[in-house]
């Protein structure tokens, strides 16, 4: 039996560690297993075991009608990926980079988003389009893109960014079973990651946030590789003594929005670190959404520390500086809690 | 094939959509019917002739252009009335309207309004089915403008590599909204594009529902055993413009005279009452309830309630 739990702690892992890709893997392979009508599809899954190694073994396991290798088609095989679901399949779709997934944005946005709205409620795209972002590392502007507000904006879509082992896991389990579409969004840095996920089967339910450490002067909200940086910012700024609690979203359609609620009310300072753009970016709407849900709480404005508006460098000097690295999100925490002295009342 | 019911059955599909369009129309120009409608007229005889070879099972997947092939494929004219008048008791209750009409549960997946997008998703039904084992074909209607959209090439090439049993049935009706194909394709025959990915195909006269019918069949029964896909390039011509609201003035007055002599709906009557011995009185029965048909059908859809306001308000809050 699956246990529907969101909770690290409570689901013993033994002391077993697996990697971020090793943990997609088995998730791919116990529903597979499970359900016949899940099955795979991308550029170099199959005998290739995909790019970052997520695929690997499900060939051998599944064969080739389950785990198909497909021509440079994003458009088309991502429609495919939709007309399987429509009838019956749960097809989990994969993108090699979400820039990739710009040549597919009509099948993602104008079919898989719509279809179910459309019929009235009657038709369901049971899909999974999993892919990769962020700046990885010399990559340049075409293979380093953060484009989750692209499908953040998007109504009948769900959008799952998670940020360790546990969580990839248990995300991309439930995903799968969801009525979706579910954009599952990986980040290329973290595949090798290492974290104790346990041996048991688990889910961890789409629309839960997660307190990755918990602290009482400011409120850290993060997703995807950001949570990483912010968790080891935030050890260095508790040897300063700040105590900073961590917010992982985990998915950010559903949002869940009362647990970055309840954190603000406590902490009364939020900073929100983004990997993507500031422009347009997911960043500023949970802002705005603080501040009409508890703008009375809050003793400082919010901080967005995020990328810079420009397409990522190739340089690796000049990506680092678009993208936040640990310092600028040391300094933000500092930024947010020094307005509040500034903010004493003259003498 | 020649009996007399089933020439009946194919003439009273075809004198359906006729009446159901014609009709749909008139109720456009009275403002009862609102936005983007897209008139099947003198396209008819290939919805008809392409489901009449299709088993239940099997799926079909629609264009913007879609009221003929839901009415072909067994749509009730009530429901589809209702919806083209955005009521709850349409296909859709008000959120689709013309151009997303679907009955999933018969296996229609759906009209679309984007040119072309119906391709990918109707081979995805084939992988799906083929993955399944299950013994079910998939046609996908697309017109010669979708054939000019990247989509067109890739999905065929799909479907060609993973042998699926998919029909791909090129309307080509010879405009793309209002551009000549002419103007946008080099060859005549579109259907010349599947030779460089290996897939079989044929030109034949899109207004002739027993040539539809036939050469349907056949790719059908190709499709099923495992030789498939099939392109079809189904020759036709619009009866109007790309719209109700278009007055299509650039379609050549010859050749649209020339098309409207190769009537479909004419051509399926001449059918039944020539190969089905079918007398001027029983002609005249199919087609009178036919129309009392599609009247109860507008009756019903004026009647119906407009989608319920509180329930759609309720319905997106949810949609997180």
């Amino acid at each position: 039996m699956p246990v529907n739990d969101t909770s690290t702690a409570t689901v013993a892992t033994n002391g077993r560690e697996i990697m971020y890709r090793e943990a997609l893997n088995e998730a791919l392979r116990e529903e597979m297993s499970r359900d016949p009508a899940v099955f795979c599809i991308g550029v170099g899954i199959g005998d290739r075991g995909g790019s970052y190694r997520v695929t690997v073994g499900l060939l051998e396991q599944f064969g080739r009608k389950r785990v198909i290798d497909t021509p440079i088609s994003e458009a088309s095989f991502t429609g495919v990926g939709v007309g399987a679901a429509i009838t019956g399949m749960r097809p989990v779709v994969e993108i090699l980079f979400i820039d990739f997934s710009m040549l597919a944005l009509d099948q993602i946005i104008n079919q898989a988003a719509k279809y179910r709205f459309m019929t009235a409620g009657e038709g369901r795209v049971p899909m999974v389009l999993r892919t990769q972002g962020g700046a990885g590392g010399a990559l340049a502007a075409q293979h380093s893109q953060s484009l989750e507000a692209i499908y953040y904006h998007i109504p009948g879509l769900k959008v799952v960014m998670p940020s360790t082992p546990y969580d990839a896991k248990g995300l991309l389990k439930a995903a799968i079973r969801d009525d979706g579409p579910v954009i599952f969004l990986e980040h290329k840095l973290l595949y090798m990651t290492k974290g104790p996920v346990p041996q048991q089967e688990y889910l961890v339910e789409l629309g839960e946030a997660e307190v990755k450490r918990s602290g009482n002067d400011v409120t850290l909200i993060a997703w995807s590789n950001m949570v990483l940086r912010s968790l080891s910012a935030a050890e260095k700024l508790a040897e300063e003594g700040i105590d900073v609690e961590v917010i992982d979203l985990r998915t950010l359609v559903p949002l869940d929005a009362n647990t970055v609620l309840e954190s603000v009310r406590k902490t009364e300072h939020v900073v929100i670190v983004q990997e993507a753009v500031r422009r347009g970016g997911v960043a500023s709407d949970i802002a705005s959404m603080i501040q009409q849900e508890a703008f009375d709480y809050l003793d400082a404005p919010i901080k967005i520390c995020a990328g810079k508006n420009t397409p990522i460098p190739f340089n690796l000097r000049l990506e680092a500086a678009c993208v936040p690295q640990e310092q600028d999100i040391i300094q933000a925490v500092k930024n947010a809690l020094r307005h509040q002295q500034r903010r004493v009342p003259p003498p | 094939m020649d009996s007399k019911q089933f020439l009946s059955e194919l003439y009273r599909q075809l004198y359906t959509i006729r009446v159901f369009e014609t009709r749909c129309i008139k109720l456009y120009r009275q403002g009862l019917i609102r936005g983007y409608f897209h008139p099947y007229l003198g396209e008819e005889a290939i919805a008809v002739g392409v489901c009449a070879a299709l088993e239940k099972r099997d799926y079909i997947i629609s264009t913007h252009r879609g009221h003929g092939h839901c009415i072909a494929w067994g749509a009730e004219l009530k429901r589809m009335v209702a919806e083209l008048l955005g009521k709850e008791t349409g296909y859709c209750g008000g959120r689709g309207g013309s151009m997303h009409i679907a009955q999933i549960d018969s296996g229609n997946l759906g009209a679309n309004g984007i040119v072309g997008a119906g391709i990918p998703i109707g081979v995805g039904a084939a992988l799906g089915s083929s993955i399944r084992g299950d013994d079910q074909v998939t046609a996908v209607f697309f017109s010669d403008g979708a054939a000019n959209n990247g989509v067109f090439p890739e999905a065929m090439n799909l479907a060609a590599i993973w042998d699926l049993p998919v029909i791909l049935v090129l309307e080509n009706n010879h405009y793309a909204v209002t551009t000549p194909i002419e103007q946008v394709c080099r060859t005549r025959d579109l259907c010349e594009r599947s030779k460089g990915y290996g897939v079989e195909s044929f030109t034949l006269d899109g207004n002739d529902v027993l040539e539809v019918y036939e050469r349907t069949k056949a790719a059908a029964e190709q499709c099923r055993q495992g030789k498939g896909p099939v392109l079809m390039e189904c020759k036709t011509y619009r009866q109007m413009g790309h719209h109700v609201n278009d007055p299509g003035t650039y379609m050549p007055k010859d050749r649209l005279e020339y098309y409207l002599a190769k009537d479909p709906v004419k051509i399926g009557r001449k059918y039944l009452a020539e190969k089905g011995d079918a007398t001027e009185e029983e002609i005249a029965r199919v087609e009178s309830d036919v129309e009392t048909l599609l009247e109860e059908a507008v009756q019903f859809a004026k009647d119906s309630n407009e989608p319920d306001l509180q329930k759609f308000l309720e319905e997106v809050g949810s949609c997180q």
